[in-house]
């Protein structure tokens, strides 16, 4: 399998040659920030434009069609258009605030964003607590979302930044116990050792029975998490008008936009690192050809291709389900998701600590 | 000067109605000269407005329904760029003022409008947003959205068939395409000589704030 | 249509007489009038629900000045919203009513629009552009000497989380505003404010000849347009005694029945919406567009058709209609089954809507909830079958009936209802008999003096028609009953300890159309 690192580490001595060591780090560290914006920006426009002909595809649509060839400028022509909007400011606002607010929401996704790793050696932020690290600057996005709405001096802006709060700090704690489930199956926090580790199965095959239970209720806690339905009710179209940010216009709506998609993906990441085996291929132990076989594709492309499934999977759900109550959400999430994620926690333990995982 | 003609795919330029207000309309944006790059970004950025124009769920009666019917599978104006309709004023580009509009309506409806960002537009669907419609001799009937807001694209019909309104939509596609973002006539300034052609006394704050504020 | 009078000082005996000991539940309406010389008064019709006798009484006084009559609101829930439209076009003070103000037009309109005497200058009601100031509610009391004392009372004070859900809101279904007080997500009052869409229809009918005022009933509750139509259609050829053919009856039984698909469909695909079911509701009108195309091929036009007309409908069916009809009633059933799947038996559907918004019965009754949502509580009060019409005495249907009255019986109840509607154009479409398919008229047509009255189960709920004529051209005073009104009223049953998300869901299966509530 081709190893990234080889690139790096030859840029690294080239640009090491020409200045002191110290200017080199400064100059690979805007080069990484340039790169991990980039790509931020592109996913994200991908992503919105694979969510518009989902949805359009389940819906009996044809979805944007008529801008550039099937419709595949059609998110260029938006960003074009949100970026020049106007931004209205506000005389009771507290502007301070009221402007922070989105930078946060996509700080908090883009740092989360550098520590996926996309294939072997190509992951930015890789430490030996690299799960935490994800766990912690994920979760200050509502951080965000309940500045925007406190600052908008508004009352439905209040009442869906209120409702997020309760529900990401609510779901941040099932993420978390499955996350730690699968910490348990595979001993280790860093992200890239974790992705290491599956190359004879991926752990949602290796942890059988309680990885799968991981699993689903990953999935469920990380719709709930990014805010889509069928648990979007801090935007809640019918309901709050635009939710947390109905005050917002121009990019200031644009970042919390965007960022709701690359959290979509983001999530979906994390779920294809954790649990289908990240950049790794698929390995069958004992078929020594087929894995052969199975490493010519690169690791990227089996990273991308787990992630886009993953949020395939879950756009197809937020188009199916109608949206939950605030009630229902909490009480799926307290009465329901946490205990069994604790069970699960137990099982896994056990069955790691019993051998018993395949 | 050669005119610059907005081009809307598969449908020639000859087709369209109207075709002297738009010209009008480019003679008059272009009567100072633009140098190239600026032209180019115009170009650019009335290629990305246009074709990304997302309207206000606003609807008041019967052309709501046809409305919703243009955003369904049949009709389906995601096709063209108006994916979203957004519900809150400040996030969309057009205000489609679908229905009646009656004098209780009209403060909310100006309110609506003055909320929107730039650049907005407005288009008048059926009779009655147009003259009252049917209406016209009520007691409590506007004739008309464009004595209180300025209107770009008039859509007739009781309701407008969703072909129509599609139709509609190119229109203002079109005259989004020729305006100037960078030197030229800015709609700023326009719906402003709107305002001072029809004087019409908006307070934007409710009664009671600045009272509140004078007592400060 | 026979009206007794009550004079003033016994009303409001009479009136408690009638609901005590004649049972009298149910108070279709309440028709404010401006008899000019004989004095401004309001006609009550009032129909017992188990035994379906009908009743018109009315009261009027001469004194133009400080009009006064005794309110009904406390025996009859609904009477609460009719008081106030009669108060808001004539000028009647309800002594004791809770809110008396205005319930379409702005608190600072002036004059009463439907009194013969009202001026209509420009001058007097210009188009007020500033924001309309939070009103209060008015509370005229009568003392025994006749002097009226009017005390303010705020509704809503300053310390409540005052919400305005509209007018312009995604969940209202047009241009209705509630305004809320919140605790947190429950709601704890709720307002309601109509009038944002009161085009004064029965006012530019007074000027209007018959023929011209058909063009207006479509435009009251668009998804039920040919019913609307249908209503007037009938109330005129009643009062001119013009015979229809059979033709004719088979049609528009026909159309009143693809008519009320269409609104269900529409209601069906709204619901899923408001619940955040994005999908569901594009299906809702992908079929519906089939629909359409039927209707536009027989009438030219897709949502408002102007198809009835005095005496017969505008233009013969098509040929090919019968079996597109068929072809669209096995098309349809299909599809429910869709709808079941992906909305309806879902379960987040099922936990947001069951137990949710309990309209009982008697409530029900009270508030003259007619249609589904009567129906889904228990009521059975369709006008198809308590004062059968057209066709409706000769085929064979079903009325549904569910009992528990919560949103789920009534979204279920729509979906059994447009079995229902196949099952009578089943019945009908195979037998449209050969003739005319419309009787000539008249130029001019005129109506014997006297009142008429009409009704006919729109598509939610009973639309009623009220002619008072002079002879003349046009009517004297033409009212509708709106269908709507009565499903906002009971909003306020309706939302006691719901949460925001609640009133959505309520408001979705409630199936109000907000042009018909105002007029």
């Amino acid at each position: 399998m081709f190893d990234f690192s080889i690139i790096t580490t030859a840029i690294d001595q080239f640009l090491r040659s020409l200045m002191p060591s110290a200017m080199a780090v400064f100059l690979e560290c805007v080069l990484v920030a340039v790169c991990v914006i980039v790509a931020y920006v592109l996913l994200a426009i991908v992503m919105i434009f694979m969510e518009r002909k989902v949805c359009a595809a389940f819906q009996c649509r044809l979805g944007p069609m008529r801008v550039g060839f099937w419709g595949l400028l059609q998110v260029f022509a938006d960003v074009f258009k949100m970026i020049i909007k106007e931004i209205i400011h506000f005389k009771r606002t507290d502007n301070l605030l009221y402007n922070l607010a989105p930078y946060l929401v996509v700080l908090s996704s883009l740092l989360t964003f550098s520590c996926l790793p996309f294939a072997r050696g190509l992951e930015v932020l890789d430490f030996n607590m690299g799960i935490f690290f994800v766990m912690a600057t994920s979760s200050f996005g509502v951080l965000g979302i309940m500045l925007a709405g406190w600052s908008s001096n508004n009352k439905y802006s209040m009442i869906g930044a209120m409702r997020s709060g309760a529900q990401m700090v609510s779901y941040e704690l099932s993420i978390g116990l499955s996350m730690l489930t699968l910490v348990a199956l595979s001993g280790t926090m860093q992200l890239s050792e974790i992705v290491e580790r599956q190359a004879d199965t991926w752990f949602i095959f290796k942890g059988h029975l309680p990885a799968l239970t991981a699993f689903i209720i990953y999935l469920i806690a990380g719709n709930a998490e990014t805010n889509r339905g069928p648990f979007d009710l801090p935007e809640a179209e019918s309901e709050l008008t635009a939710g947390y940010h109905t005050e917002y216009s121009g990019m200031g709506f644009g970042f919390f936009y965007v960022a709701e998609f690359m959290n979509l993906f983001i999530v979906s990441g994390i779920a294809s690192t954790l649990f289908l085996g990240g950049w790794m291929p698929l390995h069958i132990p004992g078929l020594d050809g087929f894995n052969a076989v199975m490493d010519f594709i690169p690791g990227i492309v089996w990273f991308m291709g787990k992630t886009f499934f993953v949020i395939w999977l879950l756009m197809w759900v937020k188009w199916t389900f109608p949206r939950l109550r605030i009630d229902q959400v909490i009480t799926l999430e307290w009465k329901y998701l946490v205990p069994i994620g604790l069970i699960n926690l137990l099982i896994m333990t056990l069955c790691v600590v019993m051998g018993w995982t395949l | 000067m050669e005119m610059k003609k907005p081009v809307i795919k598969s449908i020639p330029y000859e087709e369209f109605k109207d075709n002297e207000t738009l010209e009008s309309l480019i003679t008059e944006l272009n009567k100072e000269r633009t140098n190239v790059v600026v032209g180019a970004l115009d170009d650019l950025i009335n290629w990305g407005r246009s074709n990304s124009l997302w309207s206000l769920t606003f609807a008041t009666s019967c052309c709501g329904i046809e409305f919703m019917s243009v955003g369904a599978a049949r009709y389906d104006f995601a096709r063209f760029g108006f994916e979203v309709t957004r519900n809150s004023p400040r996030q969309a580009d057009l205000i489609m003022v679908a229905g009646t509009i009656t004098h209780k309506m009209a403060p909310v409806l100006k309110r609506l409008y003055d909320q929107m960002a730039e650049p907005k537009y407005v288009v008048a669907v059926g009779g009655c947003a147009i003259s009252g419609g049917p209406f016209k001799s009520s007691y409590h009937v506007l004739n008309g959205v464009d004595k209180i807001i300025p209107v770009d694209v008039y859509i007739p019909g009781c309701p407008p068939r969703p072909e129509a309104i599609l139709y509609g939509m190119m229109q203002l596609q079109r005259k989004v395409k020729v305006e100037k973002f960078f030197g030229g006539v800015n709609r700023q300034q326009k719906s402003g000589d709107a305002t001072e052609d029809y004087p019409i006394i908006i307070t934007n704050v409710p009664q009671d704030i600045t009272d509140k504020e004078r007592e400060q | 249509m026979n009206i007794t009078f009550i004079p003033l000082s016994e009303f409001r005996p009479r009136m408690e007489a009638l609901r005590q000991e004649k049972g009298m539940d149910f108070l279709r309406d309440i028709i404010g009038m401006d008899w000019g010389e004989e004095g401004i008064g309001a006609i009550y019709m009032l129909e017992n629900s188990t035994t379906k006798e009908n009743i018109a009484v009315a009261t009027r006084t001469t004194d133009r000045e400080n009009t006064i009559i005794p309110t009904v609101s406390d025996i009859w829930q609904i009477a609460n919203m009719y008081e106030r439209e009669v108060f808001d076009f004539f000028g009647v003070v309800f002594s004791g009513h809770p809110f008396m103000r205005r319930l379409y037009l702005r608190n600072d309109w002036v004059g009463y629009p439907l009194r013969k005497d009202y001026d209509e200058s420009e001058a007097l009601n210009p188009v007020r552009m500033f924001s309309e100031k939070n009103e209060e509610d008015y509370l005229h009391t009568l003392s025994p000497d006749g002097t009226i004392t009017t005390t303010l009372d705020n509704s809503f004070d300053d310390k409540e989380y005052v919400i305005n859900i509209g007018p312009q809101h995604p969940a209202t279904h047009g241009v209705l505003r509630f305004r809320l007080s919140l605790e947190g997500e429950f709601i704890r009052k709720v307002d309601v404010h109509c009038g944002y869409i009161h085009r004064g229809i029965e006012k530019i009918s007074e000027k209007y000849t018959y023929p011209q005022i058909l063009a207006l009933t479509d435009r009251l509750d668009y998804l039920s347009a040919h019913q609307n139509r249908h209503a007037l259609c009938m109330c005129i050829e009643k009062a001119m005694g013009l015979e229809i053919t059979d033709r004719t009856q088979y049609i528009r039984t026909i159309m009143d029945e693809l008519q009320r698909i269409d609104s269900h469909l529409l209601f069906v695909s709204c619901a899923a919406m408001d619940l955040g079911a994005l999908t569901a509701f594009i299906y809702g009108f992908r079929d519906r567009e089939k629909l359409l195309d039927i209707f536009e091929e027989v009438t030219g036009g897709r949502l408002i058709q102007n198809y009835n007309t005095i005496g017969g409908v505008q233009a013969d069916i098509t040929s090919g209609f019968a079996g597109k009809v068929k072809e669209y009633c096995k098309y349809i059933l299909g599809k429910l089954q869709e709808y079941n799947d992906v909305f309806t038996n879902n379960t987040i559907t099922r936990k947001r809507m069951i137990d949710v918004g309990v309209l009982s019965k008697e409530d029900a009754i009270s508030y003259g909830c007619t249609g589904g949502t009567g129906r889904a509580s228990g009521w059975s009060c369709d006008v198809r079958k308590r004062h059968p019409y057209a066709l409706y005495d000769k085929v064979d249907f079903k009325e549904v009936l569910y009992s528990k009255g919560d949103c789920y019986d009534r979204l279920r109840l729509r979906i059994d209802e447009i079995k229902e509607s196949v099952k009578i154009i089943n019945q009908l479409i195979d037998n449209i008999p050969e003739g005319d398919y419309k009787v000539k008229t008249k130029p001019i047509i005129r109506i014997p003096e006297g009142s008429y009255h009409a009704a006919v189960e729109g598509s939610r709920g009973e639309f009623g028609v009220f002619i008072e004529s002079r002879g003349e051209k046009s009517p004297y005073r033409i009212k509708f009953r709106p269908m709507g009104l009565p499903l906002v009223a009971s909003m306020h049953t309706l939302l006691k300890g719901c949460k925001i998300a609640d009133l959505m869901a309520i408001g979705a299966t409630l199936d109000y159309v907000i042009p018909d509530i105002d007029r």
